[in-house]
């Protein structure tokens, strides 16, 4: 690792105040994806934040009859929560498909949403790319695509995002709070939260310089049942090569889509349709494949159809 | 050392290690090696305290320093191991204030006040942990490399299922109970090279029936 000097934050604002005031700095959660990228310096900041200690980990409901989801609760402890789990199962579904206990335990709500892709072009340094390296290119395409994205990507890029968490949030239409380094609060709607590659792939999100995420609100439950369908490599411990989360009661269905896109892949349009063909072909629709990965297209749509005939069960 | 069983692995290794070097490479130096420089004068050292098996310990570290370097070389507990050094293989998995995690993800310094549990404060050769008898028992490993953590992650795992913590493999969310699919998913962070994997699993059902 790069050297850097670390601190504590003791509030919010104080630590959107010293990530403003140090160039390079980061903010630290869990951890476990930051540390990783820092060990093969793909992430280099000069100065670590310490987060984990400014009381934003509970899960509470709030006066609307949502639910506020502290920055820093533990994906381990999100997954355990009783209301989620009784009132927002496809985000317990998702969370304990992904990574595995362990991580979990010290992996934050916060972190989950900032995780960076798993692009094996991103890792390896000796290749260009321009999330790494703005303007280097990229040898994902025409390299080794098989489980990188076939929707909403561009010339410069064809990284997914590899959350299951933020499927499910991007699904239950969840909201990002955040402060900045003058104490003014935002929350911004998941949907334009995550942003497509573009031809500037290093740029993620909706945050600005300095902006700490404090919480992620969910709207009151939707009822119906929850499904989080994911197809991986491995039984277990794997990143999604589809998945499916799924809500869908009397007269309603949702659906949202990981290891698609650059962002948790949603089209809403799609959801008046009916069956997997028709729902699955609205949101398939401009699908840019590669030989590699053209099976996700016949995936997503039997993966979706397993979860409508579960459904139906 | 009279007792000829009173041989660990650590020790096994070191003897072989010399007389290799002694016999191929005698320019190996078999000196202990001098203590690391500060490796940038522009980054203060910091000082964290924290409970590690029972005992307080202050250190003062690079922040640099993950909480599987700051056991293996500063206090000296190498059960804990090294495999990946980047959160895959679960080799250094221990516990930190009752939780299980991969130390390796992790800064030594982010642990101020925390309680670490490692292989080493679980049991020892006199008075083994249950989940060290079993795994023995059992035969729950071949070349030993990632038993501590396994043992580690199973100790934390079971008490996972008991606070009702579901997992991917839990058809009702509401009821989280103990099976072998159960511990087969939950134990998934942590791989064995051997693949060990069935009698890991008998070590920690026995364990859980106990």
């Amino acid at each position: 690792m790069k050297p850097f000097t670390y601190e504590r934050a003791t509030s919010a604002q104080a630590a959107a105040q010293a990530a403003a005031a140090h160039p390079n700095a980061k903010f630290i959660g869990g951890g476990t994806n930051l540390l990783d990228l820092m060990k093969l310096q793909i992430e280099t900041p000069a100065h670590l934040i310490d987060v984990n200690h400014l009381g934003l980990d509970k899960v509470e409901r709030t006066e609307d009859g949502g639910l506020r989801i502290g920055a820093h609760v533990r994906n381990t402890d999100l997954a355990a929560d009783k209301i989620v789990r009784k009132d927002y199962a496809v985000l317990s579904r998702a969370l304990v498909s992904g990574a595995s206990g362990q991580l979990r335990n010290k992996a934050t709500t916060a972190g989950n949403l900032l995780q960076r892709t798993r692009c094996p072009y991103f890792y390896d340094t000796s290749k260009p790319c321009n999330k790494r390296k703005p303007g280097s290119g990229c040898a994902a395409i025409g390299g080794f695509s098989r489980n990188l994205a076939i929707m909403g990507v561009s010339d410069a890029c064809i990284a997914t995002h590899p959350s299951d968490m933020a499927v499910a949030m991007r699904l239950l239409d969840a909201r990002v709070e955040t402060i900045n380094p003058h104490g003014i609060t935002r929350a911004i709607p998941i949907a334009e939260f995550h942003r497509l590659a573009g031809d500037t792939p290093h740029i993620e999100n909706a945050l600005q310089p300095g902006e700490l995420i404090t919480s992620v609100l969910l709207p009151k439950p939707l009822g119906g049942r929850h499904f989080y369908r994911k197809v991986r490599d491995r039984a277990s411990y794997a990143f999604a090569n589809v998945s499916v989360a799924a809500v869908i009661g009397d007269g309603f269905q949702h659906f949202a889509f990981g290891g698609l896109a650059h962002k948790p892949w949603r089209v809403e349009s799609a959801e008046r349709e009916q069956g997997a063909d028709a729902i699955g072909a609205a949101v398939l629709a401009g699908a840019k494949t590669t030989p590699q990965n053209d099976y996700k297209t016949m995936l997503t749509r039997r993966t979706l159809g397993a979860v409508l005939r579960e459904a139906r069960a | 050392m009279n007792d000829p069983n009173d041989v660990t692995r650590r020790t096994v290794l070191a003897g072989g290690a010399a007389a290799a070097g002694a016999a191929a490479a005698p320019a190996i130096a078999r000196e202990p090696a001098a203590p690391r420089k500060a490796s940038s004068p522009m980054i203060p050292r910091m000082q964290v305290s924290l409970t590690v098996n029972g005992q307080a310990e202050t250190l003062d570290l690079d922040p640099r320093v993950t909480l599987l370097d700051a056991l293996r070389e500063h206090l000296h507990l190498t059960g804990t191991k090294k495999g990946c050094d980047h959160g895959q293989c679960g080799a250094c998995t221990v516990i930190v204030n009752g939780r299980r995690i991969n130390s390796c993800l992790t800064l030594a310094v982010m642990h101020e006040g925390d309680k670490v549990t490692t292989i080493e404060g679980l049991g020892s050769p006199e008075k083994l942990h249950p989940m060290q008898a079993a795994f023995v028992k059992h035969d729950g490993f071949q070349c030993g490399y990632c038993t501590p953590g396994q043992i580690c992650s199973s100790v934390a795992m079971l008490n996972e299922i008991k606070d009702g913590i579901p997992s991917h493999v839990t058809e009702d969310l509401m009821h989280v109970g103990f099976s072998d699919s159960e511990v087969r998913e939950r134990m998934s962070g942590n791989i064995c090279r051997c693949a060990a994997y069935p009698n890991i699993i008998a070590a920690i059902r026995e364990v859980q029936g106990a």
